[in-house]
């Protein structure tokens, strides 16, 4: 691939929208909506996803996310996070794109609580049932390149592989699945889940992926604000150093300063 | 005379006069329709249309909205 001319000519586009940042950050797990809207701010995120959940009708009063984090200036993209079956995550689906009028989700579909790992057969099955609906789901998914292609070909505007269990904070398992989905992908490939510091985010990136996508990495850190910058920078710093194309690895030495003209 | 309807929302039982609309509805409880999405017996609502849809006895409705998630 060509690099761009500039670092801020760098921009990825997904279903026909284009974004400057690379990183997606999600919005739970905070302490507080002041500290979620401080900490997105930092990470520069022009996405963020969100939860689809029953109103609060005992107490209608509360404050709401919207409130502090506006749907008109940053991309919402709701999940289905808590969906086990395809029905599940498309009802769920139906009712995020009416309370929010867009067709870009976030598809997840899980096997089981204990690993949160995402249940191929039903996730396959409701993008495909998605896509008929008109809706462009992001999708995630297991590391798995064969996986992701079946995805793409079902209609996933993105793929996104964990790197390792959801809130886990393990960093990247396996990058050499991670990089083998992303050679074969035609469409935008994210990290989703996994991330636990910004070197597992700068991996991410140097890996070739499109973005990076977390949550609790930067909600339960000790200060999510700061840790939301570190993202910030981890994400641009992997994707330079990806266009940049980093040297070979040798297995001995090799001087930097010049032999010739030692004294 | 209209007699009062019994409904259940989010899973709670609760009571509406005959004749509300589902926006009225959703109104009555406190929350801007505008804000919400609303599912009635398992088929969404298009927001267009929520004053013109009424609300029927024995309805079953979710009513959602954007929550902090990952």
């Amino acid at each position: 691939m060509n690099a761009p001319q500039s670092f801020n000519s760098d921009t990825w586009t997904v279903a026909g929208r284009t974004f400057t940042s690379r990183l997606i950050v999600g919005t739970g797990k905070y302490k507080s909506f002041e500290e979620n809207a401080a900490a997105v701010e930092a990470s520069g995120a022009e996405i963020v996803t969100v939860a689809v959940r029953r109103v609060n009708i005992s107490d209608p009063d509360q404050p709401k996310l919207t409130d502090f984090i506006d749907p008109k200036k940053v991309t919402y993209l709701p999940n289905t996070a808590g969906c086990f079956t395809a029905e599940d995550a498309i009802r769920t689906l139906r009712l995020a794109r009416e309370a929010g009028g867009w067709t870009l989700v976030k598809l997840e579909v899980l096997g089981e609580a204990k690993t949160l790992y995402p249940d191929m057969r039903e996730t396959l099955r409701a993008t495909e049932s998605l896509v008929k609906e008109g809706f462009e789901p992001m999708v995630y998914c297991v590391d798995d390149p064969i996986a992701a292609k079946q995805l793409e070909e079902a209609g996933a505007v993105a793929i996104m592989p964990l790197g390792a269990p959801i809130g886990s904070g393990l960093g990247i398992q396996n990058r050499v699945t991670i990089r083998l989905i992303v050679e074969g992908a035609n469409v935008p490939v994210l990290v989703d889940a996994g991330v636990g510091t910004a070197s597992d985010a700068a991996v991410a990136m140097e890996l070739g992926c499109d973005g990076v996508l977390m949550n609790t990495a930067i909600a339960e850190a000790k200060d999510p604000v700061l840790m939301a910058r570190a993202m910030k920078a981890a994400v641009e710093a992997g994707r330079l150093s990806y266009l940049a194309g980093r040297m070979q690895k040798r297995r001995y030495a090799d001087p930097s300063s010049p032999l010739a003209g030692l004294i | 005379m209209t007699q009062d309807l019994s409904i259940r929302v989010n899973g709670e039982d609760r009571r509406v006069p005959g004749g509300t609309s589902v926006a009225e509805m959703v109104g009555l409880l406190g929350l801007d329709p505008l804000r919400v999405a609303v599912e009635r017996n398992l088929e969404v609502i298009p927001r267009s249309t929520l004053g013109q849809v009424s609300v029927e006895d024995g309805d079953d409705y979710e009513i959602v909205h954007f929550v902090g998630g990952g």
